[in-house]
């Protein structure tokens, strides 16, 4: 007995002290840029514009990715068709691809020099520019659009196919359709799609670095990167990011109170038996078509301009992908090892620990990655030069970030092996190691791959700190890609961009693959 | 009369033949074992699955092909009620689905809520009530629509033997005002007793002609054998 109680001392202790690291990341640099900023008095008209703009955008940007996504996915619930499946496996793309690489392919089709230009050109209008607001809001949507649809599409697949068949029972008309099946569905996951693609375009950055900029078209994140990297006024990027950090603060509490849509993927490819489908398939089909074209014509433009200047990348991207590659590979054993202690101490105690670990989540997810390496900036600076640290701070950072979806995948494997298992384990008086390797381990394994693959794909293309941290001769390949696009050559960029595609899918299928190696359940 | 008339009801790789009459007013017990096609049957006059061929027909005329023209009310196991609704709305979507009622409808409404016993829980939602008495809910949308044929997917499986009598009693009540042809999928072989005169054997396949109950059950072909066992 004393043996077990140790262990849970020992669990607590372990999960307390991940728990400690993370406050310690976010609340504790948030403490640190507060200390430093001079309060909001120093900041001026743009930055107060900077700050209208970013909750303009995001509150838009939500909004439409919201709207557009419910057509979206009842057409896909309603319909069936060849390639369904692949589309919806597709939808999940954008969640572990590169945001520079989406924006870059945004720009082949809908840039200045992209493919809806020369055709306006072609026939006499001018020229599309979505440089400032327009390619903020276009990207967010872009990325988000799919995540909204995989949210709706599970909260159609959770409705009874019984209720639908009440419903035509009935001869309800789609006005009674809407009451019966649609406004209850859209009341319960709509808040928290919307609260949760807010939060995402509230923290975005690489999108307003590569696209955004000028008087209406700087997020705070941009802000506080320009302050940092162009006016090195240090006092000026700690009262933004003191700015950041609050709305954060305040969405994140919303988002505790309302449930936030939880995916797992799982049930998104069933498809109840629909009698009403024929009579929508017009419209249904628009829907499909216009979104499934919106997702793949911007990767179709990189790809194609990418693989035909694969030649004629410069050296330089082998020592980027190496940095880049190791740097995944330290977030990743990181967000892990997070992750399984968060998990094994809060997974099966009680309401409080659960809230806490949720919470933490939330956490993570309002966390913006420029005001943690801000705060990690005024920390280190008194003692040492912070360039130093930008690899090691650059892993951290983004295991943190990946922090919130591997414990998603990973807290409700534990919960659920341990409430099967449990009373197993006691009444044949398992030990310790047994439990562990021929039970826990072989369970987790599964959601363990899927979790680093995650946190590995996202590293892979993430562009926040290290944009902030890096000097002249570091960089990664999403920063060396949004250098080429700065020096306007395109070609190059699109070939680095398929390497950096290519190289976060392989380390996504790897981690996923090892995980399903002797998946011994189901 | 309900005929089938040479019909193929396909539900992805699955098919079941039947070619069958049941008299109006008939009481028919579904039986066979789990996965030879009950649920596949009643949801296939239902019209919630295509037929392959042959024609399902009511008083001699073909059933319309939209579920909700044809001349039937439906009951699952499940999810009959929506959660979102209070019994009131519950049972009135049987007969006005855009919950506007004149003022004849809302006293039919009170009139089948009344009959089922719950009148006093007409403002309380499904989860606030009982397995029963949302089994009871079910049943008083059923009498509200009058609908000549009913159908019944094993609405009362779920429930204790006390109270599934008591769904028995109210259902019996509901086709003694209605007089309407109720089809019932079971597999208890003591409610089928209960409830039905006749039964339609449903397994591997093929939707059997209905027999009277007693003697289905006194000399069993072998496919219902196998699935009673010892009962007796």
């Amino acid at each position: 007995m004393a043996d077990r109680i140790i262990a849970i001392i020992l669990r607590i202790i372990l999960g307390g002290a991940v728990l400690a690291a993370l406050l310690l990341f976010s609340i504790g640099t948030a403490v640190a840029v507060a200390t430093q900023g001079l309060g909001l008095g120093r900041l001026g008209v743009a930055d107060w514009s900077a700050i209208r703009f970013t909750l303009w955008q995001a509150c838009l940007s939500a909004g439409l990715s919201v709207a557009i996504a419910i057509p979206v996915a009842r057409a896909l619930a309603r319909q069936n068709f060849l390639g369904r499946q692949v589309l919806i496996t597709l939808l999940g793309a954008p969640f572990i691809l590169p945001v520079i690489v989406g924006v870059l392919g945004l720009l082949a089709v809908f840039g200045r020099a992209g493919w809806i230009s020369v055709v306006l050109t072609w026939t006499g209008f001018a020229k599309l520019s979505i440089y400032g607001a327009p390619g903020v809001i276009l990207a967010h949507v872009f990325f988000n659009l799919p995540l909204a649809t995989r949210f709706l599409l599970q909260g159609w697949s959770t409705v009874p196919s019984e209720r639908f068949r009440v419903v035509q029972s009935l001869a309800a008309s789609p006005w009674a359709y809407f009451r019966l099946i649609e406004w209850p569905l859209l009341k319960s996951v709509v808040p928290g799609a919307f609260l949760l693609v807010f939060l995402l375009c509230l923290t975005s950055f690489a999108v307003a670095l590569a696209v955004g900029g000028g008087p209406r078209g700087t997020t705070i994140e941009l802000a506080i990167y320009q302050a940092f990297r162009l006016d090195f006024d240090l006092g000026k990027a700690a009262s933004l990011a003191l700015v950041q950090f609050t709305l954060c603060g305040v969405v994140a509490v919303m988002a505790f109170l309302v449930p936030l849509p939880q995916t797992d993927g799982l049930g998104l490819g069933r498809l109840p038996q629909r009698l009403d489908a024929s009579g929508h398939r017009g419209v249904d089909f628009m829907w499909i078509t216009i979104s499934a074209a919106f997702l793949i014509l911007p990767l179709g433009a990189i790809s194609i301009r990418g693989l035909g200047h694969i030649a004629s990348l410069p050296y330089q991207v082998f020592a980027a992908s190496i940095t880049s590659v190791l740097i995944a590979l330290a977030s990743t054993v990181v967000c892990i090892c997070m992750a399984l202690g968060l998990s094994l101490a809060f997974a099966r105690r009680g309401q409080v620990a659960q809230n806490l670990a949720e919470g933490m989540g939330i956490l993570g997810l309002a966390t913006s990655p420029l005001v943690v390496g801000t705060g990690i900036f005024l920390m280190i600076f008194p003692f040492a030069h912070p360039m130093t640290f930008a690899l090691p701070i650059t892993a951290s950072v983004n295991a943190m970030m990946a922090l919130p979806f591997a414990l998603r995948v990973l807290m409700p494997a534990v919960r659920e092996t341990y409430a099967d298992y449990l009373t197993l384990r006691c009444s044949l008086n398992l030990t310790r190691w047994v439990w562990l390797h021929r039970i826990l381990l072989p369970r987790l394994r599964r959601p363990l791959g899927f979790a680093a693959g995650l946190a590995a794909a996202l590293s892979m293309g993430d562009l926040g700190v290290i944009a902030l941290f890096a000097d002249p001769d570091l960089q990664t390949l999403p920063l060396m890609l949004y250098r080429l696009m700065g020096a306007y050559r395109m070609d190059q960029a699109a070939a680095v961009a398929v390497v950096l595609v290519a190289q976060s899918l392989a380390l996504f299928w790897m981690f996923d693959r090892g995980g399903r190696g002797y998946a011994g359940s189901p | 009369m309900l005929a089938l008339h040479k019909v193929q009801f396909r539900q992805g790789d699955f098919t079941l033949g039947a070619d069958l009459l049941i008299p109006t007013g008939a009481r028919v017990a579904v039986i066979g074992p789990s996965g030879g096609g009950k649920s596949t049957f009643l949801n296939g006059i239902a019209g919630f699955i295509a037929t392959d061929g042959g024609q399902v027909l009511w008083q001699g005329q073909p059933m319309p092909d939209h579920p909700g023209l044809r001349p039937l009310s439906i009951l699952f196991q499940d999810h009959n009620l929506f959660p979102h609704l209070n019994v009131l709305d519950n049972v009135a979507i049987g007969i006005s689905p855009d919950m506007r009622l004149s003022q004849t409808q809302k006293q039919q409404v009170r009139a089948a809520l009344d009959q089922v016993g719950l009148s006093d829980k007409s403002a309380s939602y499904p989860r606030d009530l009982s397995g029963g008495q949302q089994g009871r809910v079910g049943l008083a949308r059923m009498l509200l629509r009058q609908r000549p044929l009913l159908l019944l997917d094993e609405p009362f499986s779920a429930l204790g033997p006390a109270l599934k009598d008591e769904m028995l009693d109210v259902l019996r009540q509901i086709l003694h005002v209605t007089s309407a042809t109720a089809l019932m999928v079971t597999h208890d072989p003591k409610d089928a007793l209960a409830f039905a005169n006749q039964a339609i054997l449903v397994a591997d396949g093929v939707a059997m002609a209905p027999q009277p109950i007693q003697q289905l059950f006194d000399a069993p072909p072998p496919a219902l054998r196998a699935y009673l066992g010892h009962w007796t």
